[in-house]
């Protein structure tokens, strides 16, 4: 994985200086919570309900055990010995004094990590898929293009101050584990009628109040473009994005108002010229960073065999443990949802023992998914049965992977002050509800998201089921929807009908789920029961 | 209202700008002030004649002239481009890499913190029309 350099050091550290600054004037009284509240915001530092939530960039998902045994570390000295794993590829804290924030930050540039541009209206920490460098599916790693964009964005000084907060992800596979239309920008590597490898470009995409699938504006872009192909993606948005109104400020309301069309012609314009720039770093500066996430050393002639006489292990081995692109070896997931429990929650102790495990067993290398769990991604399948008796122990073996009881939810009222409703109380009694490992798997493929409002932190437009906290008349109320997809059938979840109290919400779903299982068909999943029958009978059953 | 803060050698420009409108107008003006909606662009043809372009920050969350000040110098605009309102000290860093290099600013900026903000970063990640060689550039050198 990528290492840094002196000069990436020295620019982390040039920020923790400029931020231990900027909170010497805020606390002195120079600078007012309004002025502070941007440059805050642009390292990571949120004000919530009851404390400073600071977030830490995880670039691109990936991490190395130093890195997750300071998260464990950051934690236990700093916060309520826990940490939240975020849909961002990112790890939050909820309990932060401001005081203390630069220190942290100082610690976290010595394991080379940051909270630089974690929040803002600015270029987010970008994200990319899990299984990068390790997947069977995968045209090319996208992880070197991950990192090239995050330095060329880091306090990149013409977008700092953007409309709205951008988000990129990057995907080198057709399988879209990284939701990649329902980002502000998504770039899938793939491989033109020439055979060259390039880039789709999607821009437009997004969930909150106005949820859009991202349109392709660019069929394919040569490598050697990237950067300044990127510039005018980023300058056309600067330039015209909407500023009147912060709700219709993403890059999603341009494509939609101008039209992918127009949007398309003025990026086009302005890349003629940018192009001209010398924008675009040198090839030699690809390859030295490619030359970071070059395959581990990975041994040959490794068996492919697994005892599977411990039906436990079998049934974790079955649902959290992907294919490998290398014979022998295998991706594990850890599941961050044991049922009942906070989804991407995790202890310090936890945190500690994932890191331990990365580094035993998997290149010192772990990652981070959308769907708030950790992967190690380079396990050998010789190795998995030690793997599993020591999650199992530390309460990290549930196995539930892409199951119901995954559930994505935002931290909802519980922690955030835009939130109209908790998530994460909902999130544990349908986890509990479900909770029979057994039923999970007949279900199947089910993917549960709740957002605590309408800002859709918890992707609830690409659940196949998601969930919208909203406020009623100074209730809580949820409303359902069916129909969602953030992988490469992306499609927005469509409200079913009226909404339900926090327990009829669960009873809804479990109506739902039984419509599912009597009208499915061999090897149907939810979704696609539902997108074949329509919503019809499922309301029925819901509200008739 | 701040005092002047220039990067710049030469004479002040002491003739008032005119909007970009009544430039493009009349005009045989040499100093233009540029809101957030005008394009630059339209400046292009008559930049050798400007001594000075003011661009507008109504509010500081406007980025807007980020890119304008990019556009004039990537044009080649070499006469001063003062960034005019509300400009916070923080912001002024950024902005010289965008091409600023004059900041009029509704409030008092300080000196020893504008002084040390500006020596903090040593190195930049990316090309812009301020010249310096990007780490990028440092590598391969």
């Amino acid at each position: 994985m990528y290492q840094y350099d002196e000069y990436d050091q020295a620019i982390v550290d040039a920020r923790v200086e400029e931020f231990r600054d900027q909170v010497r004037r805020r606390l002195s009284g120079e600078m007012t919570e309004d002025q502070f509240k941007p440059l805050r915001l642009m390292n990571g530092l949120y004000l919530q309900l009851h404390a400073y939530m600071l977030r830490v960039a995880i670039p691109y998902g990936t991490l190395s055990g130093k890195q997750m045994h300071m998260l464990a570390h950051i934690a236990r000295k700093y916060d309520k010995d826990y940490g939240h794993f975020t849909t961002r590829q990112n790890l939050q804290y909820n309990w932060i004094k401001l005081a203390d924030a630069p220190d942290i930050l100082a610690e976290l540039a010595t394991v080379e990590m940051h909270a630089i541009q974690t929040s803002g209206n600015c270029i987010r920490n970008i994200s990319s898929d899990q299984y990068a460098g390790a997947a069977a599916d995968e045209i090319e790693d996208p992880r070197p293009w991950a990192e090239l964009l995050r330095q060329w964005s880091t306090f990149h000084p013409e977008f700092s101050y953007l409309p709205r907060k951008f988000k990129i992800a990057v995907i080198g596979s057709e399988e879209d584990r990284a939701a990649v239309r329902l980002h502000d920008i998504g770039l899938q590597i793939h491989r033109n009628d020439a055979g060259e490898t390039g880039f789709r470009v999607f821009v437009g995409g997004g969930m909150g109040r106005t949820p859009m699938i991202a349109p392709v504006i660019r069929d394919f872009l040569p490598k050697a473009d990237f950067l300044s192909y990127m510039e005018a993606c980023l300058r056309v948005y600067n330039r015209y994005g909407r500023r009147d109104n912060l709700y219709k400020a993403r890059i999603k309301i341009l494509v939609h108002e101008i039209g992918a069309d127009e949007y398309r012609r003025q990026v086009e314009e302005e890349f003629l010229h940018t192009r001209t720039l010398g924008l675009d770093a040198p090839q030699a500066e690809f390859d030295r960073i490619a030359a970071h996430f070059a395959p581990p050393a990975f041994e040959s002639g490794l068996s492919d065999e697994i005892d599977r006489s411990d039906p436990d292990f079998a049934l974790w081995l079955d649902q959290q443990v992907v294919a490998h692109k290398v014979p022998g070896y295998a991706i594990v997931n850890i599941s961050l949802k044991p049922t009942g429990g906070i989804p991407g929650d995790a202890s310090s102790a936890q945190i500690d023992l994932m890191a331990d495990l990365g580094e035993t067993y998997s290149f010192d290398e772990l990652r981070v998914t959308h769907a708030q769990n950790i992967v190690l991604p380079h396990v050998r399948k010789s190795d998995l049965y030690a793997i599993w008796q020591k999650l199992d122990a530390a309460g990290l073996a549930t196995p539930n992977l892409d199951l119901v009881g995954d559930i994505i939810a935002c931290p909802g009222l519980d922690y955030c002050s835009l939130a109209n409703a908790r998530s994460i109380p909902l999130a544990q009694k349908i986890s509990e509800r479900f909770g029979e490992i057994g039923r999970q798997r007949d279900l199947g493929e089910l993917k549960l998201k709740i957002s605590g409002c309408i800002n859709a932190c918890g992707h609830h437009h690409a659940g196949h089921i998601g969930i919208l906290g909203v406020d009623r008349k100074g209730e809580e109320n949820y409303q359902l929807s069916f129909g969602g997809s953030g992988a490469e059938d992306a499609s927005l979840a469509k409200i079913i009908g009226p909404g339900f109290s926090e327990d009829g919400v669960v009873d809804a779903i479990e109506k739902a789920v039984n419509v599912y299982t009597a009208l499915r068909t061999d090897g149907e999943r939810f979704i696609d029961t539902y997108r074949r029958v329509g919503e019809a009978p499922f309301k029925e059953a819901i509200y008739g | 209202m701040g005092d002047l803060i220039r990067f710049r050698d030469d004479e002040t420009h002491e003739e008032p700008a005119v909007t970009l409108d009544a430039f493009l107008g009349q005009s045989n003006a040499t100093a233009v002030r540029l809101e957030p909606t005008d394009d630059p662009r339209a400046l292009i043809p008559h930049l050798s004649r400007l001594s000075l372009i003011e661009v507008s920050f109504p509010k500081f969350r406007d980025g807007r002239g980020y890119s304008i000040g990019s556009i004039l110098r990537e044009a080649g605009y070499a006469g001063e481009l003062r960034a005019a309102g509300d400009v916070l000290v923080d912001q002024i860093g950024p902005m010289r890499r965008c091409g600023f290099d004059a900041f009029l600013s509704d409030a008092e900026i300080d000196r020893d913190v504008l002084d040390k903000l500006l020596s903090l970063h040593a190195h930049v990640y990316q090309k812009t029309v301020d010249g310096r060689a990007p780490v990028w550039a440092r590598r391969h050198g």
